[in-house]
């Protein structure tokens, strides 16, 4: 494998949201919290929530990560904003599905930059820091 | 010491991987293993695979005599007094999880302290925070220096009197800090407490004689220093292991066993109950004679040379942050300025080039550092000068990669 190779996983949109994430910070007044952190490496992300009939009005997301986690963290906040919950969970789990190295259809999904992390399917070690926004995601509602 | 020669005893170094050689930095995490040990454990199972102290028959003599034959040669690497003083265990953190279990538990009490350092590995830090839990102790730091090193007056001032326990790693697996153990255990001895060493990254590396660094534990592992994963060595002292109630009950351990009572066997069977890692032990025995061989003292100063060489190497190289004092074991932890430490190791992964990138099982040291996570390069006899032009080619090409390539 050669650099070249890199680019299937390092795609130019994923370094965008790396360089200038989209919703990084915190949300002023009432939202719900989610810690989680990827034990094996250090990653750690803070998710905050605003869901209101069964609709996420908005998310934000603060962390530490390399460039994989961060941009996904950045791409999923940008995702499920203004959709159902239940629309956001589906997107996880086509998101899943997409790590595995599943085909996802993007009929119901317009996954938009996301799909730009399907190469990351191809990196077993690194398919952990792409989900871990989705995770602390799926984590808040369900506790919600 | 003729590395070529020693690197083709070991068969995987000799691959590609993603297209290109492999070049290995990963031995703080686990080293490689010679043919000998792998021959070793293979000849074991194709020709004495028995269970240990039971069978009458052949096979069963041939597989304890091989069992605890590698026990004496643990003794005498460590320079022990007695077999009876060497407990095998499944690794550096079973052993340390057994003195924290059976002495600290049975010796501590409220008011007492254990005393560690912010650089230890988890398996050094976890073990006494329970510990301490359980029986009401403090657990107290010794400061670290900003160069990742601490001090003898540091020392004596967190150990006092109300110390019983002292808890130090011999060489740090981040920072590479190589720690003043006869000095740190004189202290803790004037202070009543004993002393442990995690030797997870010195046994592979330096000498050590346990009689002389008067230390009361020393654990290390197995699979750092060319042997098996899965095997690993408690010594302690008599005196202390005596004393210590075993943390595992069952088979092989026992004297005898009534309805509603046993009793233990002697040392050192009373501390390994059930069947034991015979092969990982035979490949530990296997490991040792390979580095007497080769030589402890010209493994030392290879290493040292690849630590020096290293790091004048890698201060070429622009936005580097090495980590940890100058004077270091082989091996180095850095960070490349706006690149994370996984993008660091997934590029150098993809020309052939293993590192280990995180917090290192040390997340109080990266707190300390003040990063969520570092690179680290670590060398063990095999590596050579090469290893590390190619480490400082693909940081570059990291760098061009993160760079200009997305600016």
């Amino acid at each position: 494998m050669a650099l070249n190779n890199l680019d299937t996983l390092y795609r130019q949109v994923i370094m965008d949201h790396y360089k200038n994430p989209k919703n990084r910070g915190n949300i002023d007044g009432d939202a719900m919290t989610i810690d989680m952190n990827n034990p094996t490496c250090g990653d750690r992300i803070q998710l905050q929530m605003q869901v209101e009939d069964g609709i996420v009005k908005d998310a934000k997301f603060d962390g530490e990560g390399c460039s994989i986690s961060m941009s996904s963290a950045s791409m999923m906040t940008q995702a499920i904003k203004g959709k159902k919950v239940e629309d956001a969970v589906k997107m996880s789990h086509a998101f899943s599905d997409m790590m595995l190295g599943k085909d996802i259809d993007t009929e119901e999904f317009d996954l938009e930059d996301i799909e730009a992390l399907q190469g990351v399917s191809k990196f077993p070690a690194r398919i952990k820091c792409a989900t871990l926004a989705w995770k602390a995601m799926e984590k808040g509602v369900n506790e919600d | 010491m003729d590395v070529s020669a020693i690197k083709e005893q070991f068969p995987i170094l000799n691959q590609e991987v993603n297209g290109h050689p492999l070049v290995y930095l990963d031995s703080s995490a686990t080293s490689q293993k010679p043919v000998s040990v792998i021959e070793a454990v293979n000849n074991y199972y194709r020709e004495d695979n028995s269970n240990v102290h039971r069978g009458v028959h052949t096979l069963g003599t041939r597989a304890t005599d091989k069992y605890e034959g590698a026990r004496e040669k643990v003794r005498g690497f460590i320079h022990a007094e007695s077999t009876a003083e060497i407990i095998f265990s499944r690794g550096t953190t079973t052993a340390i999880n057994t003195v924290a279990s059976s002495y600290a538990r049975a010796n501590l009490t409220a008011g007492d302290e254990i005393v560690i350092t912010p650089m230890e590995h988890h398996s050094n830090i976890i073990p006494w925070q329970q510990a301490a839990k359980a029986t009401g102790a403090t657990l107290k730091y010794i400061p670290l220096q900003a160069d990742g090193t601490i001090t003898l007056e540091d020392v004596r001032a967190t150990v006092t009197d109300n110390t019983k326990i002292v808890a130090v790693t011999h060489v740090s697996n981040v920072l590479g800090t190589v720690n003043p153990i006869k000095e740190i255990a004189k202290i803790a001895h004037e202070n009543g407490a004993v002393i442990l060493v995690d030797g997870a990254q010195g046994a592979p590396h330096i000498k050590v004689d346990v009689t002389d660094l008067d230390c009361d534990f020393y654990t290390f592992s197995g699979h750092k220093m060319c042997g098996p994963t899965g095997i690993g060595v408690l010594y302690g002292k008599r005196e202390h292991l005596e004393n210590m109630e075993p943390v595992e009950f069952g088979g092989e351990m026992i004297d005898f066993v009534n309805l509603y009572d046993s009793t233990w066997k002697e040392l050192p069977w009373k501390f390994e109950g059930g069947t034991p890692i015979i092969a990982g032990a035979i490949g530990l025995g296997a490991a040792i004679d390979f580095l007497l061989e080769v030589g402890q003292d010209n493994i030392l100063e290879h290493e040292q040379k690849l630590a020096d060489y290293a790091m004048e190497q890698l201060r070429t190289i622009d936005g580097m942050t090495i980590y940890g004092p100058e004077k270091r074991a082989g091996l180095v932890t850095f960070n490349l300025d706006d690149v994370h430490p996984h993008d660091t190791a997934t590029v150098l992964d993809s020309f052939g080039i293993a590192v280990r990138a995180g917090h290192h099982c040390a997340q109080p040291l990266m707190k300390w550092l003040e990063v969520s996570a570092t690179a680290r390069a670590s060398f063990y006899l095999y590596n050579t000068n090469e290893d590390i032009d190619s480490l400082v080619d693909g940081l570059l090409k990291t760098k061009e990669y993160f760079g200009n390539g997305f600016k």
